[in-house]
């Protein structure tokens, strides 16, 4: 009932556009004249401008591209592994010099078989330690991130909408947790975890653990960027409309406000993805995390720093790893916020 | 016997240092052989350049601070090594390449130290005409004051706890600085101004070894500081200190009073005039400064860093000028028997017999970190005799076939599922655990490796039984150094079952009947040789019993700037002998 009368943000167009579309064989209009014959004139969606704007950002596009490979490589890493590499904990001691330890070969023992190298001493597979590292650094950034957002959303738009005593709450629970000493509590917390918990164990155990300590622990970033948005939106017109004709709050909480929340929350999602990266490098670089030999890329580049003066071909991997998907999910990121938000620019 | 600081001590040495200046010509007395001729290794076992020509300096550098310079606040192998320029012990460890170096030699007193009371009772008579830097005569009495004062483990933090432990009746809380009265402290007695006696609270055939340490560096009683004494040390031995800047850098020059007639035995030859000592270095730069010719010897004596052992590995001509000295320490896995199906000796045998002990080497750096373990004891420490139960030389991969056959008997054919604890800030335990989870999957052996932090390993992981055992740690990746090269520092405090307690613990599981009662037997024998029988025995019966999987052997790699002579690696302290050193520099 609403929506007939009173139109959201997207809905605005919609009507003007439909206003446009103009029947060929009438007339020519001055509309049917500018499209030029045979094409219709069609209103475009504001997510169909987005994606315009994104396409003609080039660099954003080629972050897109970069992440969409990656995800790709970590989701079929023992496929490819099993084509271009070998097993990522087999060692290849015969390639390693027993004296210095350090691969006989140059630039770090790369070949056709290892196309990374290999690492000293055991002489593992570079590209397939990385490869299987992807699958732990996504992973992780992605569900830590999917479960920030949705923490962070509720709370925000809770505290946003509810305001009032609800929202100083919340907001002051944003504050302690932003004031949480993160990283030395998920390094006290890894080291006290059970072997055996919630019906997990081992390594799945770990990552679960280290999934909710980022998850849990972030969340009030995009919660304080919710919560803003959502202040604004909740005094718009076509909210109080909504109101005004006696919606429910469901209603307007997720007919009218989380429409208009998508924006935000897509764009500070491709943003927390990589800091949640080099966070669970970081995390897996002070040894907390999966257990060896398992390949993390925070631990092969702790591994790395021993040897970076007899063998530095050996940090690269790693150091690239991480690097080329941070900066992909960033590029990819900052154009998305672009093209939905032309203004902050 | 503290262990963590210990294993920190026993590693390497790196330093030896000469002092004069010529380039040495003629062979010291103490040479057995010796040569000027580099290599590798010119300086294990023989003297490279030996030379008796005096004058120099010698630089000496130390990465981080020295604990103190104090001889009752001490403990670490290379301020052992290097105190016997400044001071004398009752009984010294000669100064002399390999294994000589580890005989112990009377320095103040006349002989080694004569038992009585089934071995709880220790007399040394001094020397005559000993005199301090200042011309005063040093007298019985003041050794025991050293000894008593640095029972004040409130003042003097940083030593052993050797004489507290094994002194007769020490009151509680016992302090010089609180109770003037010597007399007080009954178990050391001075009958006369020659003469020292110990009493011990039970028989310890190894006392002489407690009389090296340098808490028996006479310590005047007028010139006791405390706490500050470390700030002028009075000098007993061949050099005394002439400035002093804590934390940073240490001067010495010639003792006037130092009468070489009086220290005929220890070997000493205090060539250089002069000694300087920088401190709180960066551990690199030492290694640089070395290769460059700026520095002349690195005191921690623990060889060089990974990074210039790189440099020098792939380059023959500083590899030449390395010796590669081995210590007193093993790495070591201990088998716990706690964890089935481990308690069933059949299952130990098969992880000893499967384990690749050249994985376990590369772990630990390859050849250059030391040599492929066969036993327990490490082949510097007297007693140590060769063995080779489970065929680590025949096949240094793994015996699959051997350990495939033990585990049949062991009644686990297909082979079993168990965890490996080691240290996590520890890389080359951490290569162990993963070496060995290869080499023993290929009998069925299923490992997951646990890291644990290394500041809680013994208190509350590994050397806490009931976790270890709750926890299924069926091995731990471990390793021991000894304070000196003797069976008893070595293996008391590993292998004794009786010192196993809730937590905290040295020993990991080694729990052996007839091993306890051999140790009883060598603490009874005041005979060196017959003692030393027995630490071999011990070795082996820990071996027949798999109670450890044998890892490194280990060595360090000291580096030998081309102007130092008279140098060689004193197997007492596994580093160059600072006593010895030349240089050629004036």
């Amino acid at each position: 009932m609403a929506r007939e009368v009173f139109l959201t943000h997207e809905e605005v167009l919609q009507p003007v556009s439909a206003g446009l579309e103009v029947d060929p064989s009438a007339k020519a209009s001055p509309e049917a004249v500018l499209a030029g014959p045979g094409r219709r004139i069609e209103g475009r969606s504001l997510g169909q401008i987005a994606l315009m704007r994104l396409r003609r950002d080039k660099v954003a596009m080629a972050g897109g591209v970069v992440v969409i490979l990656l995800t790709i490589f970590a989701v079929l890493a023992p496929l490819i592994v099993s084509l271009l590499g070998h097993p990522p904990n087999e060692f290849h001691q015969e390639l390693i010099n027993a004296d210095t330890q350090v691969p006989i070969k140059p630039w770090g023992g790369i070949s056709r078989s290892f196309l990374f190298g290999i690492e000293p001493v055991n002489g593992r597979d570079l590209f397939s330690r990385v490869l299987y590292g992807s699958q732990i650094s996504l992973l992780i950034a992605f569900l830590a991130t999917l479960l920030s957002v949705v923490i962070g959303t509720v709370m925000g738009v809770t505290a946003g909408y509810l305001g009032g005593w609800i929202d100083t709450l919340i907001s002051r629970l944003m504050d302690i947790f932003l004031a949480f000493p993160l990283l030395v509590f998920a390094l006290a917390l890894a080291g006290v975890i059970p072997d055996q918990a919630f019906g997990l164990k081992g390594d799945q155990l770990k990552i679960a653990v280290i999934i909710f300590i980022i998850g849990f622990f972030n969340w009030p970033y995009i919660g304080r960027i919710i919560r803003g948005q959502t202040l604004s939106l909740r005094e718009r017109e076509f909210v109080d409309a909504a109101r005004s004709l006696g919606a429910r709050q469901q209603h307007i909480l997720f007919k009218e406000l989380l429409p208009n929340l998508l924006a935000p929350i897509l764009v500070y999602s491709t943003l927390l993805i990589p800091s949640n990266i080099l966070f669970e490098a970081a995390l897996s670089y002070l040894g907390v995390g999966v257990q060896p030999p398992r390949a993390t890329w925070g631990g092969m580049l702790s591994d790395a720093t021993q040897w970076y003066q007899v063998d530095p071909e050996f940090i690269l991997p790693a150091g690239l790893a991480i690097f080329v998907t941070v900066l992909a999910f960033n590029l990819f990121g900052d154009g998305l916020r672009d093209a939905l938000d032309p203004k902050s620019r | 016997m503290k262990q963590k600081r210990i294993m920190a001590v026993a590693s390497g040495a790196v330093l030896a240092l000469g002092m004069t200046a010529c380039s040495g010509g003629s062979t010291t007395s103490t040479a057995t052989s010796g040569s000027s001729v580099a290599g590798q290794n010119a300086g294990v076992n023989k003297v490279f350049q030996p030379s008796t020509v005096k004058g120099g300096t010698l630089r000496y550098g130390l990465a981080g601070d020295w604990d103190s310079l104090d001889p009752g606040d001490t403990y670490y192998g290379y301020s052992f090594n290097f105190v016997r320029n400044y001071g004398r012990t009752l009984v010294v460890f000669k100064s002399a390449p390999g294994v000589a170096g580890t005989k112990l030699i009377p320095d103040l007193a006349k002989t080694l130290g004569v038992p009585s009371d089934n071995a709880k009772t220790w007399t040394y008579k001094l020397r005559d005409g000993l005199k301090y830097e200042d011309g005063t005569p040093i007298t019985s009495a003041d050794i025991k004051y050293a000894v008593a004062r640095q029972l004040d483990k409130d003042t003097f933090p940083n030593g052993p706890t050797y004489f507290n432990d094994f002194l007769k009746d020490v009151p509680a809380g016992y302090s010089v600085y609180k109770d003037k009265n010597l007399a007080d402290l009954k178990s050391i007695e001075t009958p006369d101004p020659k003469t020292i006696v110990f009493h011990l609270n039970k028989t310890f055939s190894g006392f002489d070894y407690f009389a090296q340490l340098p808490a028996t560096v006479p310590v005047p009683v007028a010139k006791d500081t405390g706490a500050k004494y470390k700030e002028h040390v009075v000098s007993s031995g061949p050099y005394m200190f002439d400035t002093v800047q804590v934390g940073k850098k240490y001067t010495l020059k010639r003792n006037p009073n130092y009468d070489p007639t009086t220290d005929p035995d220890s070997g000493r030859l205090a060539l250089a005039n002069n000694l300087n000592v920088e401190v709180g270095l960066n551990a690199a730069d030492i290694d640089n400064r070395l290769m460059a010719g700026d520095l002349d010897v690195d005191v921690a004596g623990s060889g060089v860093q990974a990074a210039a052992q790189g440099k020098i590995l792939s380059n023959p001509a500083l590899k030449a000028k390395t010796d590669s000295a081995v210590s007193q320490r093993t790495w070591f896995s201990v088998l716990n028997p706690d964890v089935p199906p481990l308690n069933n000796i059949e299952c130990r045998k098969a992880v000893l017999l499967a384990a690749d002990k050249t994985g376990y080497q590369r772990a630990y750096g390859g050849a250059t970190g030391g040599d492929i373990a066969t036993s327990l004891l490490p082949p510097v420490i007297p007693g140590h005799v060769a063995m080779d139960l489970y065929g680590a030389k025949t096949n240094p991969t793994g015996d699959i076939a051997g350990a495939k056959a033990a585990l049949a008997k062991c009644g686990q054919p297909n082979g079993f599922a168990t965890n490996i604890s080691y240290r996590a800030e520890r890389p080359k335990e951490k290569a162990t655990a993963e070496s060995l989870q290869q080499s023993l999957a290929k009998v069925g052996i299923a490992l997951t490796i646990k890291p644990y932090p290394q500041g809680d390993y013994f208190k509350l992981y590994a050397g806490k039984p009931d976790f270890a055992k709750t926890n299924k740690l069926g091995i731990m990746v471990y390793g021991w150094g000894a304070d000196w090269p003797d069976g008893f520092g070595f293996l008391s405090q590993i292998v004794d079952s009786r010192t196993i307690r809730a937590s905290g613990n040295t020993n990991l599981g080694i729990k052996i009947p007839a091993v306890d009662a051999a140790l009883d037997k060598a603490l009874a024998t005041t005979d060196a040789a017959a003692r030393n029988v027995i630490w071999g025995d011990i070795d082996k019966m820990v071996m027949e019993n798999a109670a450890v999987l044998p890892g490194i052997w280990s060595k360090g790699l000291l580096f030998r700037p081309a102007n130092l002579t008279n140098v060689f690696v004193n197997d007492g302290f596994s580093m160059y002998d600072y006593t010895a050193l030349g240089t050629t520099k004036k």
